[in-house]
């Protein structure tokens, strides 16, 4: 056994090169084979590739779809997001337990299950949902998840669970999933047809620097939520020095409540990967890789047959189109669960093989990305905005939208509404426009942004959706006036514990701290006095910490206290006897009655 | 002199060159910035935050921001003060730090910054989380209860002895230094004399034998506080 292990990560080293740098493809292979990456085989890659043991296990302990220890040969991950609870993932969850016989984060005996717990899956708009290994399985009830361990129990495999494809692509026999698209409004960028290959047959009858202009001038901004200047990001890439720079796809949809990358990787690829190319082009990069969440890993086949296609093409590989100096090839490098790594610079440590740690900026990608090259780093939805601004115009794009804000964005919108799903409305749309055409009957509190973003009431609901007012990477979850906003909050203080890298101490230590007393308030056990001790502390934990994660991971907390702060005056008590509410007596001198063997005197009920 | 970067910290002018960070120029000019995962012999790291600096008002970690001509830089100030005590609070409700009865009360540098920054208890609930020790080496002593995941071991024995013994691993709450082994510590090439071992800015790694060999009320900061070497620079220099 030891023999062939040794011989098996051999040879997945060796597929790798024997590269350092492609620690995460040889970890997930490893886990992928074998159910875990043992310590064992912890020794033996670091002896293949020419690293330490420890360095390994820094990694295979960093991301949620790499363990040490041994997993079933089904690995069940049920999506335990806000928008899933809203949609009764409780009773798939108890369907799961029973049929299987054991908890969350639990093993069945004969190691052939896995029961896990995983955050936001991309599936918001078709909750519950769950990954089975890579196979998505949406929409459950407690009779499709008992029907999902039967039929794997009686021998079958993850093809056997699949009976109804879904629409477009998701029926597409690389594909071969029942997840549906939803688009529910199609817009005049993204859901536009375009012709593959005309836009990069237009960019290379361009200059390198004519093409950002066309970019700067049609005011593109970053489409995952932060908004930079796209133009600029490439002008400042394509300045820096060196002659070897590097394209790179931010496809770690990652946001909770955000799916429209799904959908652009299910139908646009082409679209996609063509805006890299031409990103490619401009910049003067060689590489491109596209960083692919592993909870989309069921879509890669499919796009690695784009991929092939655009290369039998030309319009990848060698002399792109005939044209000379341009060589551009696109790698996809999967991730293993981790959201922090949609954080850019997060994301090229996870390329470079590294644990999904943000870096220390400056220097910036720009200047210092993947392996030290010049790296621009955009979303998904961005590249398809490039393509189409190079096919039909600056100008045409520019006219969309508003000042500050140009074209169109894909919005995900899910929750309490009638018609969940993918939008592409213009920018600078009224919230209450947006709510109404999702079908939002009653909508209460409207997250937008994700959890990083702002939980807003119906005072804002006359604001717009652009940068310059409400800013979201395209995440919408819309709560009905039975959601408490402090439940909602809560929901999202879990997951930025749960995610946070742990690097910086306000981030590792802060969340916590925020979390412990939104619970301490929920129980009725708050004071006023904790309401300024949560805004003190969020804004500490804002304020000090090294990334976007945690410069944004108390905004759930200081939104709601913002927006919301009724419901949280509604729970607190003033503390009139000097007494901390928090300390119960009789719960603490328990433990010692139960050792004593008598009731305290003093402390009588 | 064309080549020298001017900027302010707290309206007092400071010369540095071009690739110093922040942290480096204010040090040579004798202004003490409070920090914990900085090391001068280091690489910077930025984990622990409390160098934080606001650079024309926005917040930086002054051991890695580079200096750039005429930056505005804030750094003694009410605010800052604030929320440096705020992320040492963190840190001492996150671990378990034993400051009467450590071994390495007085040359500790957490409760150093503690004092300096006037701390008293923290405000913040004690999270008394679960941490191992290891005392597999015969020489040195690690106890991750008093572990502040600030990498000085970590880049320690990377940069300045030349090995690989400790690296982090898990995320979030369960970060925690590892040592490259399958079992202990003991298992590893650490020696005793590593700089690794000197460079524990708190009582997470010990060595063995040593504990009370100097009194507290002898040690270090308990005879001049935290940052006086640095600020002793400044005091010769208007001399």
């Amino acid at each position: 056994m030891a023999e062939k292990l040794g011989t098996a990560i051999g040879e997945i080293c060796e597929l790798f090169s024997n590269d350092p740098t492609r620690m995460m493809d040889i970890v997930r292979e490893v886990q992928g084979r074998f159910g875990h990456v043992s310590s064992e085989a912890m020794d033996l890659i670091a002896a293949s590739v020419g690293s330490h043991r420890v360095e390994v296990e820094s990694v295979v302990s960093f991301y949620s779809f790499l363990s040490e220890k041994r997993k079933g040969s089904f690995v069940i991950r049920l999506c335990n997001d806000v928008i899933d609870k809203l949609h009764g993932v409780e009773k798939v969850a108890d369907a799961f337990r029973e049929e299987l016989g054991i908890e969350f984060g639990e093993s069945t005996p004969d190691g052939r299950f896995t029961l896990e717990w995983t955050p936001c899956i991309g599936m918001c708009d078709q909750a519950p949902a769950a990954l089975v290994n890579d196979r998505m399985m949406t929409r459950l009830s407690s009779d499709s998840a008992r029907q999902i361990v039967r039929t794997l129990k009686a021998g079958g495999s993850e093809d056997n669970l699949t009976h109804l494809m879904g629409d477009g692509n998701n029926a597409h026999p690389l594909v071969k999933s029942m997840v549906m698209n939803n688009i529910r409004e199609r817009g005049p960028v993204i859901f536009a047809e375009l012709e593959q290959g005309k836009a990069l047959h237009k960019a290379l009858s361009m200059s390198p620097v004519e093409v950002i202009k066309d970019v700067k001038t049609a005011r593109l901004r970053g489409r995952g939520g932060a908004g930079f200047p796209t133009g600029m990001k490439w002008e400042f890439t394509r300045a820096a020095p060196g002659d070897e720079k590097v394209v790179i796809c931010n496809a770690d949809e990652g946001e909770p409540g955000t799916f429209k990358d799904r959908v652009i990787l299910t139908e646009r690829p082409d679209m996609m990967f063509e805006g890299m190319t031409i990103a490619g082009y401009a910049i003067g990069a060689g590489t491109g890789v596209v960083y692919l969440r592993g909870e989309y890993a069921y879509l890669r086949p499919f796009l690695e047959s784009v991929l092939a296609e655009r290369r039998r093409k030309n319009l990848l590989g060698n002399c792109i189109l005939g044209r000379e100096n341009f060589c551009f090839d696109i790698r996809i490098q999967m991730g293993a669960g981790a959201y922090v790594c949609g954080e850019e610079t997060a994301l090229i440590s996870s390329c470079e093989g590294l644990r999904g740690d943000p870096k220390n900026r400056p220097p910036f990608p720009a200047q210092k990305g993947y392996l030290a090259l010049p790296t621009s780093v955009n979303n998904v939805e961005t590249f398809c905005c490039v393509s189409q601004i190079i096919d039909k115009g600056a100008g045409w794009f520019a006219e969309m939208g508003s000042r500050g804000s140009t074209g169109t964005k894909l919005l995900s919108i899910s929750g309490d509404c009638t018609r969940p799903g993918v939008y592409e409305l213009p920018f600078g749309i009224k919230v209450c426009d947006m709510l109404e055409k999702a079908g939002a009957e009653n909508p209460y509190a409207v997250q937008i942004g994700g959890p990083s973003g702002q939980l807003i009431g119906r005072d804002d609901f006359c604001r717009t959706i652009c940068y310059d007012d409400i800013a979201t990477g395209g995440s919408v979850m819309i709560f009905s006036e039975e959601r408490s906003p402090l439940m909602i909050a809560h929901e999202f203080m879990e997951f930025f514990c749960e995610e946070s890298c742990g690097y910086c101490t306000p981030c590792r230590a802060g969340n916590e701290l925020l979390k412990e007393r939104l619970e301490v308030i929920m129980r009725g056990e708050g004071t006023p006095e904790d309401l300024d001790y949560l805004k003190q502390l969020g804004e500490t934990v804002a304020f000090a910490s090294r990334c976007g994660l945690g410069q944004t991971s108390p905004n759930p907390i200081l939104s709601s206290l913002k927006n919301f702060r009724g419901e949280y005056e509604k729970l607190v008590r003033k503390n009139i006897d000097g007494m901390q509410p928090t300390f119960d007596i009789h719960k603490a001198l328990a433990a010692g009655e139960e050792l004593q063997g008598r009731k305290s005197v003093i402390y009588t009920d | 002199m064309s080549d020298k970067i001017r900027f302010t910290i707290d309206g007092v002018e400071v010369e540095a060159t071009p690739g110093q960070t922040i942290m480096q120029a204010a040090d040579a000019a004798g202004i003490y910035i409070p920090r914990l995962c900085a090391h001068n012999d280091l690489s910077p790291f930025g984990s622990c935050r409390v160098c934080t600096v606001l650079v024309n008002d926005r917040p930086q970690a002054a051991c890695t921001q580079p200096v750039a001509p005429g930056m505005i830089v804030e750094n003694d100030t009410e605010q800052l003060r604030q929320v440096r005590v705020n992320i040492i609070e963190m840190l001492f409700v996150e671990g378990n730090h034993y400051c009467p009865f450590c071994e390495k009360s007085g040359n500790c540098e957490l409760q150093a910054l503690g004092y300096r920054l006037g701390m008293l208890a923290p405000k913040y609930p004690y999270m008394f989380n679960e941490h191992d020790v290891d005392a597999s080496h015969p020489d040195i002593y690690i106890d991750h209860n008093r572990c502040i995941l600030c990498g000085r071991c970590v880049r320690s024995s990377k940069e300045l002895d030349g090995k690989n013994v400790f690296q982090f691993v898990g995320r979030g709450l369960h970060k925690k230094v590892a040592f490259n082994s399958d079992t202990d510590l003991s298992a590893t090439d650490v020696s005793v004399t590593d700089k690794a071992i000197e460079n524990c800015p708190v009582g997470a790694i010990l060595r063995k034998r040593e504990g009370y060999s100097v009194p507290i009320g002898q040690r270090k900061y308990d005879k001049q506080p935290i940052g006086s070497d640095i600020e002793a620079r400044r005091a010769e220099s208007n001399r």
